[in-house]
């Protein structure tokens, strides 16, 4: 890889890089590109996708920040929904911009907000006491498969509402919405030709005759009575929790065991101090970004940091990379369980800020704090297996064996 | 620059320098103010930057947001008339002395 320096692009410098950031072997190691993107400049073109990029903490702030000039609507991956007809029809939240996202943005806000967290705490705490339950049992076991995959799908498409059968499509659909904002590479091809099935499932199980009374689903069409959203809304909607809601919290868990497995002074920190829990898990979102990347598509042409950027182009934001920008974060490479977190773009910023991100707090805080209170050991026993996705970044496998308190 | 006081529950006070166009939270945030925790880095989504704003002040301060009305009902503490959330509170000159109570805790 290298990086050359335009003298012109519409007047002024930005480094080209041929890096290609949806490579397996960019996947295996992401942190030296990672850096070799922040370093170059603060704006940066890469003439493999012809895409902007931008990988420092500011930038990305900045453009997650301006949805009027860095819009969604057009696509929030490569594909510029102007020029291409998307692969599914476009999410009413994900790929909107105000004033329609405002509307759909708001029912979900509610549907999902700290209130409601408070309701259905109990629930996912008792829960991932079971699950703890069951690993004692097995002392050795896959961290990811056992752990990371089996709790949040222990509840989440409970709360949800979803029926039993056919919940094993949930995690294969969610691999699919990921790997489609990447660009044409195999991971996306092949995800797209093998999606009939999942795309089937999700669309019949979104509709309201399908979610239970009381889910998260049922709620959001209960906002068609209001008024607030139409018949024909609500099961786009509700296709939005089941596209972003679990995979997101799997990669997401997956990445909180795997920083408390590989670095046992903070498991005995947070074995110390429960209460360090939530904050844990936030900074494992931080440190693993398990949502690495998005794009936006510029609505006019802009200035930004020097650069400027045509009306039209996509840019592809580096979350990861602005996560450990050490021009924002004091030791960005280190897991540190009592860093104050916030501010991090782990779950993006603005707007469209994860609209789950109290779920996956949840989710993350109560499994954590009844893994700490009752295991004094994990060790990580075998190699972990990389699980490649054009946009989520996380483990397939992570044996481990457990020590009980 | 207009500076604000945090008092804690414990009654101690911290006196905290605002930096030009930032909100309470973003204050005490950056000076490493416990009792805030601002998890959703001040996109008024998450409730965790609550506080009690000092009575003789409550009448000053920007009005609130319907979105920021609703989240307050889902604060971890008591939400009480005086209750607003830190990150929609920036500081004018006009704020300058500004007292705000924090809660026992945020979630």
């Amino acid at each position: 890889m290298s990086a050359s320096s335009s003298p012109e692009i519409n007047g002024s410098a930005v480094p080209h890089l041929d890096v290609d950031p949806f490579d397996m072997k960019f996947f295996a190691d992401p942190y030296p590109t990672h850096e070799l993107l922040r370093e170059a400049g603060p704006v940066v073109y890469l003439d493999k996708w012809n895409v902007y990029g931008v990988a420092r903490y500011a930038e990305v702030h900045a453009v997650l920040n301006d949805p009027a000039t860095f819009c969604s609507s057009r696509g929030v991956g490569l594909s510029d929904f102007k020029k291409e007809k998307p692969w599914r029809p476009p999410s009413l939240i994900l790929e909107a911009d105000p004033p329609a996202h405002t509307r759909t943005r708001a029912v979900l806000s509610k549907v999902l907000s700290p209130t409601v967290m408070k309701q259905v705490r109990d629930r996912f705490a008792a829960a991932a006491e079971e699950r703890v339950d069951a690993l004692l049992e097995q002392r050795s076991f896959d961290a990811i498969t056992d752990l990371a995959e089996a709790y949040p799908l222990s509840i989440f498409p409970d709360a949800l509402g979803l029926k039993p059968e056919g919940r094993e499509h949930l995690i294969p659909y969610a691999s699919l919405v990921f790997n489609a904002f990447g660009p044409p590479n195999e991971l996306r091809q092949e995800a797209i030709a093998r999606s009939a099935p999942h795309q089937a499932y999700v669309t019949e199980q979104c509709q309201r005759e399908n979610l239970a009374p009381g889910g998260f689903g049922a709620c959001i069409h209960a906002h068609v009575d209001e008024g607030a959203i139409t018949a024909t809304e609500a099961p786009l909607l509700v296709r939005s929790l089941l596209s972003a809601g679990l995979d997101t919290t799997v990669n997401g868990i997956g990445a909180a065991v795997y920083c408390l497995a590989r670095f046992p002074d903070q498991w005995q920190r947070l074995r110390n101090d429960l209460s360090l829990a939530r904050n844990a898990f936030e900074e494992a979102v931080r440190f693993e970004s398990p949502v690495q990347t998005f794009f936006r598509t510029t609505t006019r042409e802009v200035e930004l940091s020097g650069a400027t950027i045509g009306e039209g182009e996509k840019v592809l934001m580096f979350l990861a990379a602005a996560n450990r920008d050490p021009r924002r974060w004091d030791k960005p490479d280190s897991y540190d369980i009592t860093r104050r977190a916030s501010g991090h773009v782990g779950f993006g910023s603005g707007i469209h800020m994860c609209v789950g991100q109290f779920v996956a707090r949840l989710e993350g805080e109560v499994m954590l704090t009844a893994l700490a209170r009752r295991i004094a050991k994990i060790e990580i026993s075998g190699e972990p297996k990389r699980r490649f996705n054009n946009t989520l970044r996380g483990l397939d496998s992570l044996p481990v064996t457990i020590t009980p308190a | 620059m207009p500076a604000i006081t945090f008092i804690h529950p414990d009654g101690k006070s911290d006196r905290v320098e605002t930096g030009d166009g930032e909100s309470a939270m973003q204050a005490a945030t950056r000076h490493g103010l416990d009792g805030i925790l601002a998890e959703c880095g001040g996109n008024a989504m998450c409730a965790t930057c609550h506080v009690y704003v000092d009575e003789s002040w409550l009448a000053r301060l920007p009005d609130m947001s319907d979105d920021e009305d609703a989240l307050l009902d889902g604060t971890a503490t008591e939400r009480l008339p005086n209750s607003r959330l830190s990150c929609q509170i920036n500081i004018t000159p006009a704020l300058d002395g500004l007292v705000l109570r924090l809660p026992a805790r945020q979630v």
